[in-house]
């Protein structure tokens, strides 16, 4: 299979212009004639549905919360970078590709992070006028803070809060077209299979997870913005409710699925308490400004932290990487953590986490300046762990963030399957083999406010409008494979709960396909993970009934999702035979224990296509050029 | 670690229009680093191990943001701490031996679905109602082209806080949604870019929230004292001149 990835010819800095140009337009009084499926309301979902039906579309919007308001988007912390340059200290948009393109290992699409920074701006206007309350100077201009270690202060903030205020602004937009008559809102409803007609998406097969009752939509086209798989690893920093499972049935449906094994740990969260342990909850890596990492210098020294004196504990990041020091990026930081405790130096009743001090900080610049630049950091890790953060060090560990790997799309984001398009987390495009922070944010509203009211013309303007039903075949039988799955997983009546087999899966991916990777683990994994499967299939224990409201069965149809996915990640990990941002494999590294690239052989996509249940999926390559960007070692010494 | 034995008084209901009643269950060595929910979900594996249905209740993010968390706990929206979501809320707020009533959201707006969770769209209809500056995408002028005080904008962000969980309703003895709804309106009140349609915003998104039969504010203030996010009664009296200022300007 070709991959085409449809970027415009010319020059990077005119793609864009071009292209918006070159692309056919649906005439005004044409857009009412043509319908949109968007499946999930987060940034780029939201942002999606409410800027398409303010075009004239009629969009049907599907989300699996009670309200299209708690989409995870929500929890984001940071904020949302930009190239405004308002503080005058040399931003640009050649910048803020070049970083992110840096950021991501050299593993993205440079036509698509250039047009991800043009249109950075334009989000950051969209969400003031929408009336989202950044930041302010006492100028009553806008602020701006550095984040991630970029070495220009262009992130937007709101508070700690960035993504809720970034949602609530694209809810209110989408919630004003509710009113309007040109959205219709189907929260509670779950997408559970895409409908092909003649090669093109043409609708989905929903669950209404209040009645149980299982739904054809058509439209001309269908948009999936349904984030990221990091709940994969069962435990991660995701909602408890995040899945792949509408990304997963359009795999399966003939959309190719881009590197799947690009995954990012956080290496600031709070480690894991115990056995009851349900998600993991993020702090924002801004902490690391002014904490500092440490272990003990003995292995198992269960001394307080406090009574172990200077001479004897690790300050291993600063000694490790003294210019970058405790600000090295996310994936290195991760690792080096998961080092230490491998060696058995980690720290709490588990051992499984590292120290984050703020002692000397606070001896620095006094209590009330650390409590003002996190005071409400703090005060979430009292809350959740009970131990003051002023007295005694944070403990933490690097825990499943985000998932660069996706619907593979190409620069319209259309997917394989003409007529889809992924949106936000859910593709693969912009972030390459790592996220830089405050980029999560702005790619979802590009997508959904910028880039797709363009190019989703460009398609519908080449199929007829008109009026569309749910009479081809292919809807009836999709809905007849949606009901025989549920009464499948009804049927079993096994022993295992469906969070039991889920925690099995989470410590398969966890030891073989997590921070680092090496060909043994992997294979094992990709024997394990079937059998798991196997086991799932026969002796889960879903209570209940289809129809009625059943939380069991909703999360046993997204783990079985899970159980064949999971298997994907490894084998594209596998393929991999490079180290490159997130994904880490031990076999290749540098003398320094850091990740060592192939550029000869890895400078491409890996896009995997379904070949059938008991088939191994085929691994296609889109190849990457860059014409802007030079290829070097990332060096954080 | 400590462990506690607890006993759990849960509302169950099958089905909105099922009978509801209270539920007792044991719970035995309860780990006290554990958050409520996961409480819950130790308790919901036991029963799914024993052919049993688990106590339905609505989960999302489980960082105390999205909003989705709706329990009544020991008479309290989300429980004993102040400002904290039930996520939030650990089980070493709790006593060993203790009982611990559960129950749903309690307010005629909010119809219950199953066990604890309830039908919060009355939310959604208020907002779709107004609660939004109605700027399309693409036609917005720079961001620094309107300069905001940041008195104004610190205090706009403070009522935008807002998680719409409707802990403000489920407190009030009136089922009054003033909070929620001022908290929308004072966050665009105070903004320039929010001020051209504050007149109608503000009459059309009362009227949506008397629609839907939330009661009447008797300035008790039970919201604010439950708010998860400790929004301040300053925006109810912010509502209410925005209120009497939107009638007279209208007309």
């Amino acid at each position: 299979m070709q991959l085409d990835s449809r970027i415009p010819e010319g020059p990077i800095d005119k793609a864009w212009d071009n292209h918006r140009f070159n692309l056919k337009l649906v005439n005004p009084a044409n857009k009412r004639k043509y319908s949109v499926i968007v499946v999930g309301t987060g940034l780029a979902g939201a942002a999606a549905a409410a800027s398409l039906a303010e075009l004239g579309y009629h969009v049907k919007n599907f989300c699996i919360s009670d309200s299209p308001r708690r989409a995870h988007s929500i929890a984001a912390q940071g904020g949302i970078n930009a190239a405004k340059n308002y503080p005058n200290d040399g931003d640009s948009i050649y910048r803020l590709f070049y970083d992110t393109v840096k950021g991501g290992d050299y593993r993205a699409r440079e036509a698509n992070v250039y047009r991800l920074a043009q249109v950075s701006n334009n989000i950051i206007d969209q969400c003031v006028a929408q009336g989202v309350p950044f930041a302010r100077e006492y100028s009553g201009l806008l602020a701006n803070r550095s984040f991630g270690g970029a070495q220009v202060s262009r992130t937007f903030y709101a508070r700690g809060q960035t993504g809720q205020q970034l949602l609530l602004g694209a809810y209110s937009a989408l919630m004003r077209q509710v009113q309007l008559g040109n959205v219709s809102m189907y929260p509670r409803m779950e997408m559970l299979d895409l409908v092909v007609v003649d090669g093109h998406a043409r609708g989905i097969v929903t669950r209404d997870m209040v009645s149980g009752r299982i739904e054809s939509h058509a439209a001309h086209a269908v948009c999936l913005a349904t984030g990221g798989y990091s709940n994969v690893f069962f435990l991660s920093t995701n909602a408890m409710p995040c899945n792949v499972t509408a990304a997963f049935r359009a795999y399966k449906r003939g959309a190719l699925f881009a590197n799947p094994c690009y995954t990012q740990i956080h290496p600031t969260c709070i480690p894991v308490a115990g056995e009851h342990q349900s998600k993991l909850t993020l702090m924002s890596e801004s902490l690391r400004n002014d904490g500092r990492v440490w272990v003990p210098k003995e292995h198992g020294d269960k001394r307080h932290p406090t009574d172990i004196p200077e001479g004897e504990r690790d300050y291993y990041l600063e000694r490790r990487y003294p210019s970058f020091g405790n600000l090295v990026p996310r994936d290195v930081a991760s690792r080096a953590a998961k080092a230490v405790c491998d060696e058995g130096r980690g720290v709490g009743a588990t051992g499984l986490a590292v120290y984050l001090d703020f002692a000397d900080a606070i001896k620095r610049d006094g209590r009330a300046a650390i409590e003002a630049r996190y005071g409400n950091l703090f005060h979430m890790y009292h809350k959740i762990t009970g131990e003051d953060p002023y007295s005694v060090p944070m403990r933490i560990f690097p825990a499943p963030h985000y998932t660069m790997g996706g619907l593979w799309v190409d620069y319209n984001l259309m997917s394989t399957v003409p007529g889809l398009f992924v949106l936000g987390e859910a593709n693969f495009s912009d972030h390459g083999a790592n996220r830089l922070g405050a980029s999560a944010l702005m790619q979802g509203l590009a997508d959904g406010y910028f880039v797709i009211p363009y190019t989703i013309g460009g398609y519908l303007s080449q199929i007829k409008g008109g009026p569309v039903d749910t009479s081809a075949p292919e809807f009836k039988a999709s809905e007849q494979f949606v009901n025989e799955r549920l009464n499948k997983l009804l049927s079993i009546k096994g022993k295992q709960t469906v969070d039991g087999i889920h925690k099995k899966l989470g410590r398969i991916m966890w030891d073989n396909c997590g921070m680092s990777r090496q060909a043994d683990g992997l294979k094992k994994a990709i024997e394990e993970i079937p059998k798991l499967r196997e086991e799932f299939w026969n002796d889960v224990s879903v209570i209940g009934t289809q129809g009625e409201f059943n939380q069991v069965l909703e999360r046993a149809g997204r783990v079985a999702d899970f159980l064949e996915f999971g298997e994907m990640m490894c084998r594209d990990a596998l393929a991999r035979e490079e180290s490159c941002g997130g994904h880490f494999r031990e076999e290749h590294q540098t003398p320094e224990n850091e990740a060592k690239r192939d550029d000869e052989k890895f400078t491409h996509v890996a896009a995997w296509e379904y070949k059938g249940d008991d088939e191994v999926p085929t691994r296609h390559t889109e190849s990457l050029e860059f014409n802007y960007v030079k290829l070097t070692q990332r060096s954080y010494k | 670690m400590s462990k506690l034995n607890l006993t759990l008084r849960v509302w169950r209901q099958n089905g909105a229009n099922g009978e509801g009643k209270f539920v007792d269950y044991e719970m035995k060595d309860v780990d006290t680093h554990a958050s409520f929910l996961e409480m819950l979900d130790v308790l919901n594996d036991e029963l799914e191990s024993k052919g049993e249905a688990p106590i339905a209740f609505d989960h999302d993010c489980r960082e105390g943001i999205c909003g989705a968390c709706s329990l009544f706990i020991n008479g309290r929206p989300h429980g004993p701490e102040n400002g904290t979501t039930a996520c939030q809320l650990h089980m070493r707020s709790f006593q060993d031996g203790e009982t611990i009533v559960i129950e749903p959201w309690r307010a005629k707006p909010f119809p219950i679905i199953r066990d604890l969770v309830v039908d919060r769209s009355a939310f959604d209809r208020i907002i779709a109602a107004g609660g939004y500056i109605s700027v399309k995408t693409g036609s917005a002028p720079d961001a620094n082209a309107i300069p905001v005080a940041k008195e104004k904008a610190d205090k706009a962000m403070d009522a935008a806080a807002c998680i719409g969980c409707g802990a403000c309703v489920a407190a009030c003895k009136n089922a009054s949604a003033m909070l929620f709804v001022s908290a929308k309106v004072s966050q665009f009140a105070l903004l320039p870019q929010g001020k051209v349609e504050s007149n109608k915003r503000v009459l059309d998104m009362v009227e949506a929230m008397d629609r839907e039969g939330f009661g009447n504010c008797t300035n008790t203030g039970a919201c604010e004292a439950e708010c998860p996010k400790e929004i301040s009664l300053e925006n109810i009296a912010r509502l209410n001149r925005e209120w009497v200022k939107a009638n007279f300007s209208v007309g």
